[in-house]
């Protein structure tokens, strides 16, 4: 099985590429990126002209929620990673919060075995950093990084308890892994359903204040830098949280912080009229934060893009939005939105960009991936920047169908997704398979 | 002039024709309510539902006479003692009530955007009673209606909003109607009781009563939940009233013809003194004949058919 | 829809003495004031009733009690409106019982305003008779009502429209008879 990817723009942050040039694939592997014209095409061949496209490593999503097992109704793996590779990513991790929580080696091995199986791209597991995700006990995280855990999180909801944190941390470190913390304290943010200021205060709704989340951002990084552990921040959402990792970055702690694509293209304006499509923990900010966000990603204190991606079934969704479940289905638009929020206001350059999608978080967590590097996986995405698409459900492949975006006008999507040699995408379309 | 809206959810985004229309409406209204026949044939043949997810009795009844008196079919649905116990939706029960052929619902719900939503998914009009900490329109419009009818106009005056305005939805409808109005609004109380950003609202903001009152046209005292205290909202009821209840010797800080309103029901002692709610100067009980015609007056401006009207 | 005016019916004079002359008659009929009210209807009625209560008192000396009615929430045609319309003060500051009410109003032409008025009447008090006044009759009845008191009798077609005009209300007196024009 061969494949030749004709004339795209290549960009591979982490091998300083970009530069128009054809990518040779073969069994799986990328055997060669360059010149194709000596290459005398034969009949196995398979060539992908991406002539004025964007060719780039496979996207990976640092965080995403696929629901399996428990949450069947909401999502499950074949549904998730199928809009994952409509989305353009080729691997996403997984966090925990299942039902039961993937807090064991058993849960590992039923993520990996149904990834196997039955994913359309690549799935890494996350394991709980406590059992049950319930902040009072650690759960067997060495065992779990043994079978394949990535990186342990109790996402969803914080680990409140200090001494549990600390502890963790310097668990997670021993077995050579990444806390990923859900930063949020759960007294402050109680009942909120959005962003406290002037929106909550207009729509009624009870609000979760910016501080909620960076007291936890602060403890975090005191903690990680005591333990002299890393420790990454999921969903960085306010102008504090981002005060607070550049500062500590300054200061050489190894935190990392990750942003995702509804923190940039809508603020708490967007909860107006009480569409729970926008209910999202953390919440929609207002406009100062998103802008600090911009700020972070450009000046390189924030260095990963994520999803976040947390489907829920329409029936969760069509409620009183106090009574509505958090969450965003993600997946399908998070590369359009972070081009119309960060290339399209040159927030970012197109090379940084996709390093944020690739290489930093695949570094960040020891993945596999995330560059065009010869002898590498072969996990490939083609971006089409001049296509423009309005954002309806049909083609939709998440079982989430809880977007805030429907009606929106893009431009810049994904139009192939290759994972290990294999078209799992193409033309916005899933290769059946 | 002519009401142009489907629903009715809240007083923020109407303009003043709106306000002025209803009010205008309600004063022929409450010359009903004072008549030995105290019906109008107007809403033969229209049913009005009160789907009730609080316990109310005073808006209910308010809201159930209003109809009755306009000759309006009027069915109340308590949360208790209806399908929400066996876990329906609000849509669906929504759109069980729209299939009975339900002409005006009218909606109390302690979820803030719960008329909304209904709205969304029913044929029938929507009123909101009250949703959450968000509006209460039919409120605010019977103590924008007692003030107009006691001082001649609503243009100009200072009127102050005294209590936890954090978690009221009295307040804020007051606040948009107000001001929409033409009236000074300022807002007072314990600093643990101010919602984030409410100068934003266009209103002025005040933790000390005496600032608050000086100069006031008219003080709308709202009831405090008692149980806010146990939340660790305010530290004692004791020290509530010392600090935030209203009583005769603060009220000489007002205007000398100042007017005194509270939404009821009141906590005589605690954010009101009893010399203060029986005082001439205060229309408690007005209100409540006044929140009846401004009811009556909704009902009428929404009883025609709804084909051609903007949702 | 454009009006075009056909005829000049009546001008300020010839109202004027209408009016003088139904005072008279009302006055003849009741065998004078004793609990004799006027009730104008909205809008035109209740300048109308103004003028005869001054000309009774012109007549009598006595002034007699006079209210004005709002019949919008008795309308028979309100569930098939899109749009409601306006609510105006009804104001009777007195009582019905056992009155002779004259009810005027400016045209009689299908009765369902005076059936309106009727019902309105009734749910204010119980008068010992009402009686009609109005400026204009011009046939077309859908209701079996009559007037008492009529200014002018105008034999009119469907597609006609009588417009009156008081100067209280539209700052010139007359009545026309117009086309409907589609």
């Amino acid at each position: 099985m061969e494949l030749l990817i004709k004339g795209g723009r290549v960009v591979d942050p982490a091998n300083g590429v970009d530069q128009i040039a054809d990518i040779y694939i073969e069994n799986g592997v990328i055997k060669a990126v360059g010149n194709s014209s000596g290459v005398s095409a034969s009949e196995q061949v398979q060539v992908i002209d991406a002539t004025g496209k964007l060719v780039i490593p496979g996207l990976i999503d640092i965080h995403c929620h696929l629901r399996e097992p428990g949450g069947e109704a909401k999502e499950t793996i074949v549904s998730g990673t199928r809009a994952a590779a409509r989305g353009g990513f080729t691997a996403v991790c997984a966090m925990p919060n299942t039902s039961p929580v993937c807090d064991s080696q058993t849960g590992i091995e039923f993520l990996k075995a149904r990834a196997q199986a039955t994913g359309a791209v690549r799935v890494y597991p996350i394991g709980a950093i406590t059992k049950g995700s319930s902040g009072q006990e650690l759960a067997e995280m060495a065992d779990m990084a043994a079978c394949g855990a990535v990186a342990f999180s109790d996402d969803g909801k914080p680990v409140p308890r200090s001494d549990i944190m600390r502890l963790a941390m310097s668990y997670a470190q021993m077995v050579g892994k990444v806390i990923i913390s859900h930063c949020e304290d759960p007294e402050l943010a109680k009942d909120g359903a959005m962003h406290e200021g002037y929106w909550s205060t207009v729509l009624g709704l009870r609000g979760i204040p910016s501080a909620a989340e960076e007291i936890m951002v602060a403890r975090e990084i005191l903690l990680a830098e005591s333990v002299g552990a890393p420790v990454h921040i999921a969903h960085v959402s306010t102008a504090g949280s981002v005060e607070l990792i550049r500062q500590a970055r300054q200061r050489g702690v190894d935190v990392t912080g990750e942003v995702c694509p509804h923190h940039l293209a809508l603020t708490d304006a967007a909860v107006e009229g009480y569409d729970t499509s926008t209910k999202v923990n953390p919440p929609l900010r207002a406009d100062k934060d998103r802008e600090a966000l911009k700020q972070g990603l450009k000046e390189g204190v924030l260095t990963i893009l994520a999803t976040d991606h947390a489907p829920h079934t329409a029936e969760e969704k069509a409620r009183e939005y106090n009574y509505a479940p958090f969450g965003i289905s993600g997946l399908e638009t998070a590369w359009p939105l972070y081009w119309k929020e960060l290339i399209e206001t040159g927030c970012l350059t197109v090379n940084e960009m996709v390093a944020m999608l690739t290489v930093n978080p695949a570094r960040r967590l020891g993945l596999d991936g995330g560059t065009l590097t010869v002898g590498s996986p072969a996990d490939v995405t083609i971006i089409d920047t001049e296509r423009e698409e309005t954002v309806t459900l049909e083609g939709w492949q998440s079982k989430g169908r809880n977007t805030p975006y429907v009606g929106w006008t893009l431009r810049s999507w994904p139009v192939a997704t290759i994972v290990g040699g294999q078209v799992v995408m193409t033309n916005r379309q899933l290769v059946q398979g | 002039m002519s009401w142009r809206h489907k629903d009715l959810l809240g007083l923020r985004g109407l303009e003043k024709k709106d306000i002025e229309l209803i009010l205008d409406t309600a004063a022929p209204m409450k010359d009903i309510i004072g008549r030995d026949i105290k019906k109008v044939p107007t809403m033969r043949g229209k049913s009005v539902v009160c789907l009730f997810y609080e316990a109310s009795t005073r808006t209910r009844t308010s809201f159930e006479l209003a109809g009755k008196y306009m000759s309006a079919d009027t069915v109340n649905i308590a949360a208790s003692s209806s399908s929400v116990v066996k876990g329906e939706s609000l849509i669906d029960t929504g759109k069980t009530i729209d299939a009975m052929g339900t002409d005006i619902i009218i909606i109390r719900h302690g979820a803030s955007g719960a008329p909304h939503l209904l709205a969304k998914h029913v044929k029938a009009r929507v009123v909101n009673a009250g949703d959450g900490a968000h509006e209460h329109p039919t409120q605010a419009l019977l103590d924008m209606f007692t003030i107009r009818e006691r001082k001649g106009t609503l243009q100009g005056l200072t009127v102050t909003i005294l209590g936890d305005i954090f978690h009221s939805r009295v307040a804020r409808s007051n606040i948009w109607g107000l001001r929409t109005m033409g009236a000074d609004v300022r807002v007072c109380g314990p600093s643990t009781l101010l919602p984030p950003d409410i100068a934003e609202l266009g209103v002025k903001a005040y933790t000390r009563i005496d600032e608050a009152l000086e100069g006031a046209d008219v003080v709308n005292v709202l009831r405090l939940q008692l149980e806010r205290q146990q939340k660790g909202l305010f530290p004692t009821i004791r020290e509530y009233a010392r600090t935030f209840g209203l009583n005769q010797e603060r009220l000489k800080r007002c205007k000398e013809d100042v007017l005194v309103l509270h939404p009821g029901p009141m906590n005589r002692g605690v954010e009101i003194a009893d010399d203060v709610a029986d005082a001439d100067f205060a229309a408690i009980e007005e209100q409540v004949t006044n929140g009846v015609a401004v009811r009556m007056a909704i009902l009428y401006l929404m009883g025609g058919t709804s084909s051609g009207i903007a949702h | 829809m454009n009006l075009t005016d056909k005829a000049q019916l009546m001008n300020e004079e010839t109202i004027r003495r209408a009016i003088t002359r139904i005072a008279h008659e009302i006055l003849e009929k009741n065998q004078g004031v004793k609990d004799l009210v006027l009730i104008g209807i909205r809008r035109r009625g209740v300048p109308l009733a103004l003028r005869l209560q001054q000309k009774i008192q012109e007549i009598e000396g006595v002034q007699v009690p006079l209210g004005a009615l709002d019949i919008t929430l008795y309308r028979d045609d309100l569930t098939t409106l899109d749009v409601q319309p306006v609510i105006h003060k009804t104001e009777v500051p007195f009582s019905l019982t056992k009155k002779t009410v004259v009810l005027v109003d400016d045209v009689l032409y299908t009765g369902r305003t005076v059936r309106a008025a009727l019902d309105a009447l009734i749910d204010i008090g119980r008068p010992q008779a009402i009686q009609l006044a109005v400026l204009i009759d011009r046939g077309h009845r859908e209701l079996p009502i009559r007037a008492d008191f009529v200014g002018k009798n105008v034999p009119t077609s469907k597609r006609e429209v009588i417009s009156v005009r008081v100067a209280e209300v539209d700052g010139e007196e007359g009545v026309s008879i117009q086309d409907m024009a589609e």
